[in-house]
């Protein structure tokens, strides 16, 4: 599993921040949204994120547009998972849709500082750090498929697969 | 035990019985897109089918960049235009309808008993006529187009009791700022907002969709107010088919009930950059502001414009402001120029855009320099959401916008 670095950040970092409105109706490849990613909250992060580096922040992370870009854009950063208090809800849908981790430890969140080497296991369910091994909340099992078959994209073109070949038995 | 509207409205979708916490799979009737059609059709194109499974269900309205700004915005529209000849999407409404969250309401989309989603995070707006409705992502409007299908989580319900009237110079709006100041931005995240108690009767179909609205802002998955005869008389002539008048059963369960008298309020005012912070308008009176906007889905109905053109009349607009004025939908911009408001609006000195989103999103029509302030009818202020990342957004109503148009500094409408 990649090993990365810890980026903090505080409560409510929305979607504007996390990628700008002025880029959301323009099409554009993933490594270019991860040029702007947090673009207006920290405009050295895009040039300094590794792959597997973890982003920790406090409540409701996500919070604002329904833009799918602002958890694509940290995908496409390379960010291994978002770790927060709390997120907002469509923010979460699309995280998982798209396959960005995003997990709920407070206490992570409390430990955890910018810098800080990080690690997280998912099928362990847990985020290890020089500061400790931290658990978080287990996704709803309602959305572990879309994460097993790789995005909702997979899942729904697995799933429609099985459909047609029903239809074509009857 | 009884059951919340959302419960009762999620459960006969889903063939079920369900209460907060369960998990249904529902085909929903109407599924909103607006100018990113564009980025949903390429996911769509991944899933390896060739036609929407339920056309009639899909509702597109170019809003977000109307006219094209550029030739990326175009292409986008092209695109747009010409999936919904091929698949035949019947209900596609071009650049001069209006904002979607509008024009659901106002074309008879948005009925009681509905389930609605929306790759909008205001989606929720339709709550106002009693729906269900909530805001979705784009790979997840791409797979319900393919499906017909989406799961959603029924959400807990936060009740919100409102007594008492407005008091002059007061409006839904401060009213929602209030809300959300007082118990901050994450305060229904993933619950449904009912909007309830003796005074959600007095509110027009405009105020609840403010109010709806702005549940979006509260975090919420949906926010409505139980359909009543205000709602029905809004219906007539414009519903698009059969709805269900559906209501919160009196011992239903709900997760917080929280209560406002609407005697107390003053004007807010949400100050830079977070939509809870949230101050009285004499807080920050006197800050000086570069442009004004007055519009957005959340406050550019004919009740807005009619506010603004009462504080306008007669005035002008102070010479070191810029006010601009975006009637919600090109019904709303119709009616405003019968009642006269347009023309109030357009002596005074304000400039008038197309029905449309502006420059709320930071996307055209302007956008601020660094250094500039801009006191706005929107929804959102976060940093850089209008242009440079150092220039400033207060969020108010209509009425603060227009008395802080005269005097070119944030004022309270109160004294006009």
């Amino acid at each position: 599993m990649s090993h990365g670095i810890v980026w903090k950040y505080g409560d409510n970092v929305n979607t504007d921040v996390i990628f700008p409105g002025r880029y959301t109706y323009q099409m554009m490849a993933p490594e270019e949204m991860a040029q702007h990613a947090l673009e207006d909250l920290d405009p050295e992060f895009a040039r300094k994120v590794k792959p597997g580096d973890v982003i920790v922040a406090g409540r409701n992370f996500g919070s604002g547009s329904s833009r799918e870009q602002a958890a694509a854009c940290l995908k496409a950063a390379g960010v291994q998972a978002v770790v927060a208090k709390s997120f907002a809800r469509i923010y979460f849908r699309n995280a998982i849709n798209i396959g960005l981790p995003v997990l709920q430890s407070p206490d992570a969140v409390e430990r955890l500082q910018a810098g800080d080497p990080v690690d997280v296991d998912l099928v362990r369910g847990e985020i290890r750090s020089t500061r400790g091994t931290f658990p978080f909340s287990p996704l709803p099992e309602s959305v572990l498929g879309i994460i097993a078959a790789g995005g909702l994209i997979e899942y729904t073109k697995a799933k429609l697969t099985v459909d047609e070949s029903e239809e074509k038995k009857e | 035990m009884g059951k919340t509207l959302t419960e009762k409205v999620l459960g006969r979708k889903a063939g079920r019985d369900v209460r907060a916490g369960d998990v249904v799979s529902v085909s929903p009737d109407y599924v909103l897109s607006h100018d990113n059609s564009a980025a949903i059709i390429q996911e769509f194109r991944k899933l390896g089918v060739k036609r929407v499974k339920a056309p009639g269900k899909i509702v597109i309205v170019l809003d977000h960049i109307v006219p094209a700004a550029n030739e990326k915005y175009a292409q986008n529209h092209k695109t747009i235009r010409e999936f919904v000849a091929e698949q035949g999407i019947p209900n596609f409404f071009d650049i001069n309808v209006g904002i979607c969250h509008q024009v659901l309401p106002e074309q008879g989309f948005a009925r009681p008993g509905l389930v609605i989603v929306g790759s909008d995070s205001h989606t929720p707006s339709y709550g106002a006529l009693g729906a269900f409705a909530a805001g979705i992502g784009r790979t997840e409007t791409a797979c319900t187009w393919a499906t017909d299908e989406i799961w959603l989580r029924v959400p807990e319900t936060m009740r919100i009791d409102l007594s008492g009237r407005f008091r002059p110079g007061v409006f839904a709006k401060d009213l929602s700022l209030k809300l959300i100041g007082d118990h901050g931005a994450e305060m229904a995240n993933y619950k449904a907002v009912e909007f309830a108690g003796p005074a959600a009767g007095d509110l027009s179909v405009g105020s609840r969709l403010t109010l709806a609205n702005m549940s979006a802002e509260m975090g919420a998955k949906n926010g409505y107010f139980a359909p009543d005869a205000k709602a029905l008389q809004w219906l007539e002539g414009r519903a698009r088919g059969p709805f269900e008048m559906v209501a919160s059963d009196p011992d239903a369960r709900y997760d917080t009930v929280l209560a406002c008298d609407l005697d107390a309020l003053e004007p807010q005012v949400a100050a830079p950059h977070a939509v809870d912070n949230v101050k009285p308008v004499a807080a920050v009176a006197g800050k000086p502001v570069n442009q004004i906007l007055i519009g957005t889905c959340t406050n550019g109905r004919l009740e807005d414009l009619e506010a603004a053109a009462a504080i306008l009349k007669g005035r002008r607009a102070h010479p070191s402001v810029r006010v601009l004025v975006i009637p919600a939908s090109w019904e709303v911009y119709r009616e405003a120029l019968r009642s006269g408001a347009l023309a109030t609006l357009v002596e005074a000195g304000c400039v008038i855009l197309n029905s449309g989103c502006g420059p709320c999103l930071g996307g055209h029509e302007g956008l601020m320099a660094a250094g500039e302030v801009c006191l706005s009818t929107s929804n959102r202020n976060f940093r850089g959401r209008m242009g440079h990342r150092d220039s400033e957004i207060y969020l108010a109503s209509p009425a603060t916008a227009a008395a802080s148009a005269v005097t070119g500094r944030i004022t309270d409408p109160r004294g006009f």
